[in-house]
């Protein structure tokens, strides 16, 4: 059995931690944090040098032609680093939709600037506070136009494109929109992470193309949205052992009642406790990257565990680090807000935990296999 | 990254396949065993089944030749684990003896002892039990008290087990005692292995919460035991006893009784207020919780065994075994029960029914969570050896033993 990463991949994981650590991903996503950028521009730069933004995009369209393995552990480091990029909504959404939807004239537009990191992509799906549906979608496409309106788009307000939902007559559609293009408006919404923008964006009969080949368009959705929640997956289980790690540092050097607090109990456990939820989450993460990288049948199965449970890991260890760190926790200047930012962001980005377990149960429920 | 054997253990498992569809019978569902039989019923078959894995050299993959076991690898210990859990075999009484006494004896045992006592462990002609813990040290293992003195070439050993594992039925033990009760802690305790049916030692079992009882209080009075059955130097009686708790912990195994499987069947043939309860969205929420630790510890220990088959030791990650699948034990126990509503709470211990299969889990899922190491040692150990976090500050240290205090008197 090797149910593990290969040496090479494991090289490649190593590497990106150590540039990422080189280039202070974590101090440029506070910059980002308290400043007015949406995103920082010379990391992105560095990314896209890097190889990162091209590596799943075929050797035809310009890219690496890796596989997910790659960008599986590439995804965990950024997510342990905070890096404050578009890098999640343009490589596993705007790019991933494209690879498995477009036409050929579409990926040749597309994917060798994606890769190159010349243009960034996005998807915009939600419209409201409750969950988007086949039913419920608002936004309409017609005659090659769009209208409509969708919030909470990540990195909206720096997307050259978006992958958009919208319904034609009763059919569900994925259309792909130039955002520099007439008819769409764009607004940065303040949100919990201002260290990963989000944006509202208006569409007023915006030309827009059709996306999904005359598929399904809400089969395609899901599809994608399952493909991305094992790469967002990876990125919170990243997430969540850094912040096990900054818990464990802290309680090793702060001395209370005359010793270290990591030698009481209470402390001790509750890193026990972060250290089960990470390394559930960790082994089903590593489901989710082998039924992803092979399309296995039971890719949506091993989706929804991993996104379910690495949301849960993140969610546990970025609260009990504050809790953990004490009052310092609750300080602007620890960066233990930053990964409680992060975990929520993520945990919302591509619909919430009760929705995912949901899915999970069904998938199980049509399986029939456990 | 996948799941495939190497050709080697492909053709290991394929070897082991072909010996187990021969002799013993597959089972039909996860839970199907041989639990109705009588202890004594049990005991005999696995007595003839540890003689037949023997005679065709099965028996104690891990130990050597020599004495009685097949020399295996760990990965292909793992892969026998694999298959012959899809079968119906007798099992539960040599855990303890080949999986803790025999290596311990093979550490410290003299040529001839080794020669006398491992070939019938690894035959199953003797059953062994373990006398660690004690009324005053459970978690607390080298708080115990038993006490021993030497005179001469013999050893005189007085005081009180406890949790003893199929002491009524074994013909040997290994036994940890003080024998200098001035030393500290940890310093003055010696080894021994003794005969059951010594003179003075006297076995009474302990009626369990869930009614059965398999563990038992033995008591020493005046036992005798020689100096030759001494393992490990006379106040060296804790490193040996690690020695023997490091294997505990791979002997230990998940906890038994409905799991994800289980549950998730009850929920989709189950009615809650008119409808399946699969379809109530409290019923999934629980259901995907408990599915995300059923596959997290799946797939853990293919990650364990992937670091065995590639010949590295796997981390302590594994002690997150237990800790996890006992509590998830006693969550989906309870909850099964909750799915039949009040009649949920009746017992008919005359059928084994599914009703029953929950109920046995609610009392055995409060038993896992302590025996082998309760949750709360699990995640020092986790936090200590795995994280690095540093020992709680002790009031036992620097004392001599019979300084330290016991009670609040």
């Amino acid at each position: 059995m090797n149910f593990e990463f290969s040496s090479d991949q494991m090289l490649l994981k190593d590497q990106a931690r150590k540039f990422l650590e080189g280039e202070e991903s974590l101090k440029k996503a506070r910059a980002i944090l308290e400043g007015e950028l949406s995103f920082d521009e010379s990391l992105w730069k560095s990314v896209v040098e890097m190889g990162w933004t091209a590596t799943t995009i075929p050797e035809e369209f310009n890219g690496l032609g890796l596989g997910y393995l790659e960008l599986c552990v590439i995804a965990e480091e950024l997510g342990r680093s905070l890096a404050p990029t578009p890098f999640s909504s343009s490589v596993y959404l705007a790019t991933e939709s494209i690879l498995a939807n477009a036409s050929n004239e579409q990926k040749q537009k597309y994917l060798p600037k994606l890769a190159s990191g010349e243009i960034v992509g996005t998807l915009a799906h939600t419209e409201t506070n409750t969950a988007p549906t086949s039913n419920n979608l608002q936004c309409s496409f017609s005659n090659g136009q769009l209208k409509g309106k969708k919030i909470a788009v990540p990195d909206g307000d720096i997307a050259n494109f978006a992958v958009v939902t919208a319904k034609e007559g009763e059919k569900v559609r994925l259309c792909i929109v130039d955002l520099e293009t007439k008819g769409v408006e764009i607004k940065t919404q303040n949100s919990l992470d201002p260290s990963r923008s989000h944006a509202s964006i208006n569409f007023n009969n915006a030309e827009a193309e059709i996306l999904d080949n005359d598929k399904d368009g809400w089969i395609a959705l899901e599809t994608l949205l399952e493909r991305a929640a094992v790469l967002f997956a990876f990125e919170q289980l990243g997430g969540a052992e850094a912040c096990m790690n900054m818990a464990k540092e802290y309680a090793m050097g702060r001395f209370a009642f005359g010793r270290p607090i990591a030698s009481f109990q209470a402390i001790k456990h509750k890193l026990a406790d972060m250290f089960i939820a990470v390394e559930l989450a960790r082994s089903n993460c590593y489901f989710g990257a082998w039924a992803l990288s092979t399309n296995a049948p039971e890719l949506s199965t091993a989706a929804a565990t991993a996104r379910v449970s690495a949301s849960e890991a993140f969610n546990e260890c970025s609260k009990e680090n504050i809790q953990t760190h004490g009052g310092m926790g609750f300080t602007w200047e620890f960066d233990c807000h930053l990964y409680y930012r992060r975990c929520r962001q993520l945990a919302a980005n591509i619909g919430s935990q009760t929705i995912w377990k949901d899915k999970l149960i069904s998938s199980l429920e049509r399986s029939n296999k456990i | 990254m996948d799941f495939k054997d190497t050709s080697e253990e492909a053709t290991f498992r394929k070897e082991v396949d072909k010996w187990l569809s021969d002799n013993a019978e597959l089972k039909e569902g996860p839970n199907d065993s041989l639990s109705s039989l009588t202890e004594e019923e049990a005991l005999l078959r696995a007595k003839e089944w540890a003689a037949k894995l023997y005679d065709d050299g099965w028996a104690c993959l891990h130990w050597p030749k020599e004495y009685g076991g097949r020399g295996s690898t760990p990965i292909e210990r793992v892969i026998w684990g694999q298959e012959v859990s899809k079968y119906k075999v007798p099992g539960g009484f040599f855990e303890i003896g080949q999986g803790m006494a025999g290596p311990v004896l093979m550490m410290y045992a003299t040529e001839e002892q080794k020669k006398r006592f491992l070939p019938p462990l690894a035959k199953g002609e003797e059953v062994w039990c373990q006398l660690f813990s004690e009324p005053g040290a459970g978690s607390d293992l080298a708080g115990l008290k038993t006490k021993s003195v030497l005179e001469g070439d013999t050893w005189t050993i007085n005081g009180q087990k406890i949790w003893t594992s199929g002491a009524h039925y074994s013909d040997f033990g290994i036994l940890v005692t003080r024998s200098d009760p001035d030393a500290h802690k940890h310093k003055g305790l010696t080894y021994f292995f003794l005969d059951m049916k010594s003179p003075g030692v006297e076995v009474r079992p302990i009626k369990q919460i869930s009614g059965g009882a398999n563990f038992n209080e033995v008591y020493f009075t005046d036992v005798k035991i020689p100096d030759d059955q001494r393992l490990g130097a006379v106040g060296d009686g804790w490193k040996v006893a690690l020695t023997t708790l490091m294997n505990e912990r791979l002997a230990v195994g998940d906890a038994s009784g409905p799991d994800f499987e289980e549950i998730f069947n009850l929920a989709c043939k189950q009615d809650l207020n008119g409808d399946l309860a699969i379809k109530n969205g409290s019923v999934r929420d629980k259901l995907a919780d408990w599915y995300c630790q059923y596959s997290g510890l799946k797939y853990t220990k293919y990650r364990n065994i992937s670091a065995l088959s590639r010949g590295e030791t796997p981390g302590p990650e594994a002690s997150i075994t237990k800790v996890v699948s006992g509590n998830k034990l006693q969550e989906i126990a309870n909850f099964g029960m909750d799915l039949m509503d009040s009649a949920g709470v009746i017992r008919d211990e005359t059928t084994d029914n599914e009703q029953s299969m929950y109920q046995y889990g609610f009392f055995g899922a409060a038993g896992i969570r302590i025996a082998g190491g309760t949750d709360e040692i699990l995640k020092n150990i986790i936090s200590e050896q795995v994280l690095g976090l540093p020992q709680d500050m002790r009031a036992d240290k620097g004392i001599p033993f019979n300084k330290i205090p016991t009670s609040n008197k």
